[in-house]
């Protein structure tokens, strides 16, 4: 009998921490052991409808999950022992050199999620991670604990001073990348930020990953909703390299709706 | 050399192998990313007055099979839609695709692509009336019927210029009579495919159906025979080209298609088996096929299946 590439797993819940006021973490009962850093998965809830989410962690599965909409709307409500249910690993993960000794993470708001997993994963391979983590204010941070964890050393800031360094992400990356022998670049978080990061890191010739996000709808490569350049953000993506990103006329500048409208 | 160039309308391209509708082209990126990729032709998103987000997720869902889809047609609207695929100026063929609730709708769309006809660059309009899931279009509208085929096409016919093709669902009885009704009210090729059903999948876990809108069309390999006996009802029926569009992921799978009575094959969930190189890959195969059995050209293939 022909297997399904992709089919659907349901979970269940093992844990739920409120992060702050918009972003609740959802541990499951669950390991991936597939899933590499920078893949996502369409999580579904009957009734609501599926959205693309990051991997937070495989071991457990974890994802985190800002209050947005319908879907996101529901899985707020879980508690331990509710269900979620799920297609993925899906997409390209976040690729670390050869001999790579150091990296370097950028992260934005709840960007930072995806980043604790590539993190965990570089320690575990003997590769020192510095983590930079931006916010709009301290109680937009998220994940802070975690990265510390698996992180080298950890540099907050936010836009209006109450944690860490006043100001973008930007500084501090520039400041780390001139300062100390990096050997690749990541980040997730606001497009406008990666596009920054991704130019800076042209400039000083470090290879460089973005996790790009757009509206998704079958996740596989079919529907062409999440289209950027000639590329799908599902399939070709969401990790993209900086070069690949920036040549895509849209980058940091237009998305479009679930209607294919250019917003 | 067997080649596989061959007319379509008024155009020659590199292969009779035709994106399907509703598959990656809601950009002009991707469209052309598909021309690349191997395609002689593209079918754009399917284009309705206003905008649409379709229905909700999942949109999409892999069966044993094929693949289950309700997208329920997203679309940015006919505006915005022909300023995106608009300046068509490739060697591939660009169709225009086109849905509408009644013979009205489909005529007011018609007349803004003969608006737009300078500019766009498009070789054809194509009218799907054949999407089993979407509530007031195609078959749940009863667009399947012969009286409706045949309303909707002189409705498009009398507003644009364009050649114009009638996409028919395979879910409707006598394919036959509903092309020659097509042919009978002026259409200028029919596209026998679109999903067939609509079907529906279980999740065990959740016991409730896994597509947002409940049932969708199947597609993919399991639907490749009923579209074959289709264009082969349809290639007996009508005088004008087919395009054969159901479960085509291979060269063979076009070359039968094309035996059945197709000038023109479409293929979607490929994209889906074998990656965004399908459409090449497909060529190649059709011309390993040929050149294998000593055909030179499609015309020799086409309807030889009595």
């Amino acid at each position: 009998m022909k297997k399904v590439t992709n089919p659907i797993r349901t979970a269940i819940v093992r844990k739920v921490v409120d992060e702050n006021y918009r972003v609740k973490t959802i541990e499951l009962e669950c390991d991936l052991p597939k899933a590499l850093p920078g893949q996502f998965l369409m999580v579904w809830v009957p009734g609501a409808g599926e959205k693309p989410m990051s991997i937070g962690n495989s071991n457990p599965l974890t994802i985190s999950v800002a209050n947005v909409g319908k879907v996101s709307g529901e899985l707020h409500e879980l508690k331990p022992g509710g269900m979620v249910s799920f297609r993925g690993p899906l997409g390209k993960p976040f690729n670390i050199p050869e001999r790579a000794k150091c990296i370097l993470v950028v992260g934005g708001g709840y960007g930072v999620v995806p980043m604790y997993f590539l993190a965990k994963v570089a320690r575990e391979n003997k590769i020192d991670t510095l983590a930079v983590v931006g916010a709009k204010t301290a109680k937009d941070i998220v994940w802070e604990k975690q990265l510390f964890t698996v992180c080298k050393e950890v540099f907050i800031t936010t836009d209006d001073g109450t944690r860490g360094m006043k100001g973008n992400v930007l500084a501090e990356a520039q400041r780390l990348i001139e300062g100390k022998k990096i050997d690749s670049v990541y980040a997730c978080g606001p497009e406008r930020m990666m596009e920054a990061v991704a130019r800076l890191c042209m400039q000083h010739n470090v290879p460089c990953e973005v996790s790009v996000e757009r509206y998704m709808k079958c996740g596989v490569g079919v529907c062409g909703s999440c289209a950027i350049g000639g590329k799908l953000c599902c399939v070709d993506g969401p990790v993209f390299s900086a070069q690949e990103a920036l040549s895509f006329p849209e980058f940091g500048k237009a998305h479009r709706d679930a209607s294919g409208r250019r917003i | 050399m067997a080649s596989l160039e061959c007319a379509f309308f008024k155009k020659r391209i590199k292969n009779p192998i035709i994106l399907a509708s509703g598959v990656l082209g809601m950009t002009k990126g991707s469209l052309e990313a598909a021309c690349e990729n191997g395609c002689g032709g593209v079918i754009a998103k399917s284009l309705t007055l206003e905008p649409r987000k379709g229905h909700d997720g999942p949109n999409i869902v892999e069966t044993e099979c094929g693949l289950l889809n309700a997208m329920g047609y997203p679309n940015p609207g006919i505006e915005s839609g022909l300023a995106e695929f608009g300046g068509w100026a490739r060697d591939e063929a660009l169709i225009i695709s086109i849905v509408g609730k009644d013979a009205g709708e489909f005529g007011q769309l018609a007349a803004r692509v003969e608006e737009a006809k300078k500019t766009l660059g498009a070789s054809a309009i194509e009218a799907a009336i054949s999407c089993p899931h979407t509530p007031g279009y195609g078959t749940m509208a009863g667009q399947g019927t012969p009286e409706s085929i045949k309303e909707i096409t002189r409705a498009i016919k009398d507003k644009c210029s364009l050649p114009l093709i009638i996409k028919l669902s395979p879910s409707i009885p006598g394919e036959g009579k509903a092309a020659k009704a097509a042919e009978d009210a002026g259409a200028d090729a029919i596209n026998m495919g679109n999903s067939l059903g609509p079907g529906m999948k279980i999740d065990l876990a959740r016991r409730k159906p896994i597509l947002g809108f409940g049932v969708g069309g199947l597609t993919g390999p399991a639907i490749k025979p009923i579209i074959v006996r289709a264009v082969h009802d349809i290639y007996r029926s009508v005088k004008i080209p087919i395009i054969g569009t159901g479960g085509i992921t291979t060269g063979e799978d076009a070359i039968e298609m094309m035996m059945a009575g197709a000038s023109w094959v479409s293929a979607g969930s490929a994209v889906y088996y074998r990656g965004p190189k399908a459409f090449g890959e497909i060529a190649k195969e059709m011309k390993a096929w040929m050149e294998g059995n000593g055909v030179k050209s499609l015309p020799e293939i086409t309807g030889c299946c009595p």
